[in-house]
């Protein structure tokens, strides 16, 4: 070990109560007042889509995101499986989600608006809640881009989509959940009212901003499709298993502790799949199935008293 | 650099000399959450990057919190249900951070082991004067809000240097749970001499490197545990086996993953001949009973074999 220490790496600027940032209070979930859901409802369950763009020329910066290009240029594989997803596979998620009357919230990248009006008409048509996913897969955002650049993507992203829907986007998810030491502080001033990166959580809670609180809403990376399907490479009947085991254990622990969600982050690519479709229809059709589950968005959540402004 | 920090000697699983546990019990298990706390933005370590993303890497560090937020409860709570008490493999500054955490624990008779400050600190780097410096820190901390010095160390985020062990053992510690060579506790050689040991922590059964690096399913997790508990169960009755269950709660205690280890825990604590014990109880009991002969056989068999041991 040649580098000579280094004093910095003994000294502990934040150890004391609560986190070392400004960002939440710390808490943890059972201490907090018990939530009731309407109508006596244990698991709030809520199903975000995700509609992505993945550019076949990323510039991968700071980082190559999950699920982005991964051949040499161009790397017509990735491309064109990612946009099956939406050409196909969506449309067969939005059956699935019809017959088991889920309302959704999607998650979709600006430029998905130029790419496909025929799809954003349809998700205008169908009036569910649309959050801005960032301009495209090829844009996290990051410490580099200046509070302007930054700015500029969350505008162009929030009014792309409002344009195509007719509907105010209230919502967010940052590609690849990335973000700048900023991100909050510009997307609350661009008016964007609950976001989802941050997975440290499985209820909505308080995120300060220099411009007020953001709510942070759960939405898991460890059950998402992407996550154990791509990623951990499990079976489509492990995530079924997986996202059965979760409501299962959720609908007990909220009897004694008060209501809780459920929230699953899917991808038309992944799932909407001729061979796996039938598994998102197996986890819908069990989940919606067990008494006191209350299928549900991220606004409807909002207007609960436990969490209004 | 070495090839061997020589920190034990070779000593063959066969032929040893039985170990029986308290009761009778052919197996001791236990079960080590991991109660760590990571810093969103610690300062660099030329040897290891703390986070893969730029500051801040959101993903990375909520994922962890959540544990924390989240996961601790439920862990508790189940372990309670089997009468488990847990080992706590504690980040010291967590003391400082969360203190309602470790005033449940406590209040549980848990015990807590040392696993440095923060886990984004890392022993890489530093002098020996340093490593020391932040091994009494932890201890310190440690014992100041628990009332009890740990009597166990895994480095922080498995980071070592070449004189961790001798440095622990110095600052009053009887037991390491970094070494994964055995099934059974084994002398660890110190500068110092002092009685040091390892204790079976098993980085197989950890949740960690299941879930996030082997990226096995949950229940075949839980099945993973069954079955190295019937093997070391079955070979206990006639050597004396240890069991460890290492546990994050950002990753045990998801949702969709805890019915593996409840299963699991279900099944060990369904037998006889199980002694369900905390890290600082088995090495106190295997140092009060089997330490010295454990020392006199490994000196018959190096020398049997020829080699002049250290």
């Amino acid at each position: 070990m040649s580098t000579p220490p280094d004093p910095a790496c003994l000294r502990y600027r934040h150890r004391r109560h609560g986190m070392d940032h400004q960002r939440y209070e710390w808490s943890q979930l059972h201490e907090r007042e018990p939530v009731e859901w309407p109508g006596g409802a244990r698991v709030a369950f809520w199903v975000n889509v995700c509609v992505q763009f993945f550019p076949l020329n990323p510039r991968g910066i700071p980082f190559a995101v999950p699920g982005g290009m991964s051949m040499p240029y161009p790397d017509l594989r990735h491309f064109s499986l990612r946009d099956y997803g939406n050409r196909v596979g969506i449309f067969r998620m939005l059956d699935a989600l019809d017959r088991w009357r889920i309302k959704p919230s999607f998650a979709v990248n600006g430029v998905m608006a130029e790419r496909a009006p025929y799809l954003l008409s349809v998700l205008r048509e169908r009036g569910d809640e649309i959050a801005a996913h960032g301009w495209d897969m090829d844009s996290p955002h990051h410490g580099g881009l200046t509070p302007m650049e930054e700015t500029d993507l969350i505008r162009r992203s929030i009014d792309s989509l409002e344009e195509a829907t007719g509907r105010p986007v209230r919502g967010w998810l940052g590609p690849a959940r990335n973000e700048s030491p900023l991100t909050p502080d510009l997307l609350k001033e661009q008016g964007i009212v609950w976001f989802a990166d941050w997975v440290n959580d499985e209820m909505p809670y308080r995120f300060h901003t220099r411009a007020g609180d953001l709510w942070a809403m759960p939405l898991p990376n460890e059950i998402e499709d992407r996550f154990i399907l791509m990623q951990n490479l499990h079976s489509e009947d492990s995530w079924v298993e997986q996202v059965c085991d979760a409501c299962d254990f959720l609908l007990r622990e909220a009897a004694e502790s008060g209501g809780r969600m459920l929230s699953l982050n899917l991808h038309p690519w992944v799932l909407g799949q001729p061979h796996r479709i039938a598994r998102l229809e197996r986890a819908l059709d069990y989940v919606t199935s067990q008494s006191g589950v209350w299928p549900t968005t991220p606004e409807e959540i909002l207007r609960h008293p436990s969490f209004r402004a | 650099m070495q090839p061997d920090l020589k920190l034990y000697d070779y000593w063959p699983y066969r032929d040893r000399p039985r170990i029986v546990w308290p009761g009778g019990a052919r197996i001791a298990c236990w079960v080590a959450p991991n109660i760590e706390f990571y810093e969103l933005d610690p300062p660099a370590n030329p040897y290891r990057k703390p986070w893969p993303r730029p500051y801040p890497d959101v993903s990375g560090y909520s994922v962890r919190d959540y544990g924390n937020r989240v996961g601790h409860e439920r862990q508790m709570r189940l372990l309670d249900r089997f009468g488990i008490r847990g080992s706590v493999s504690l980040s010291a500054a967590l003391c400082e951070h969360h203190p309602e955490i470790i005033a449940a624990c406590a209040e549980r008779d848990w015990e807590f082991f040392s696993h440095g400050i923060y886990n984004t600190r890392y022993t890489y780097g530093l002098s020996e004067e340093q490593e020391r410096a932040m091994i009494l820190d932890a201890m310190d901390s440690i014992e100041k809000h628990t009332g009890r010095r740990p009597a166990g160390y895994l480095a922080p985020a498995l980071s070592h240097s070449e004189h961790t062990m001798d440095l622990f053992a110095e600052a009053g510690g009887v037991y390491t749970c970094d070494l994964f060579h055995d099934d059974q506790p084994t002398p660890v050689r110190v500068r110092g001499g002092q009685r040091f040991i390892s204790i079976p922590y098993s980085l197989e059964m950890n949740d960690t490197i299941a879930y996030v690096v082997n990226r096995v399913e949950p229940r075949r997790y839980g099945g993973m545990l069954r079955d190295n508990f019937d093997r070391l169960y079955a070979e206990g009755e006639t050597s004396g086996t240890v069991m460890c269950i290492p546990t994050h709660n950002y990753q045990v205690s998801c949702p969709h993953r805890l019915a593996a280890l409840e299963q699991a825990l279900a099944y060990i604590t369904g037998h006889d001949g199980v002694w369900v014990a905390t890290g600082r109880e088995i090495a106190e009991y295997f140092l009060a009973n089997y330490y010295d002969c454990a020392v006199a056989d490994i000196l018959r068999k190096q020398e049997a074999a020829g080699v002049n041991a250290a």
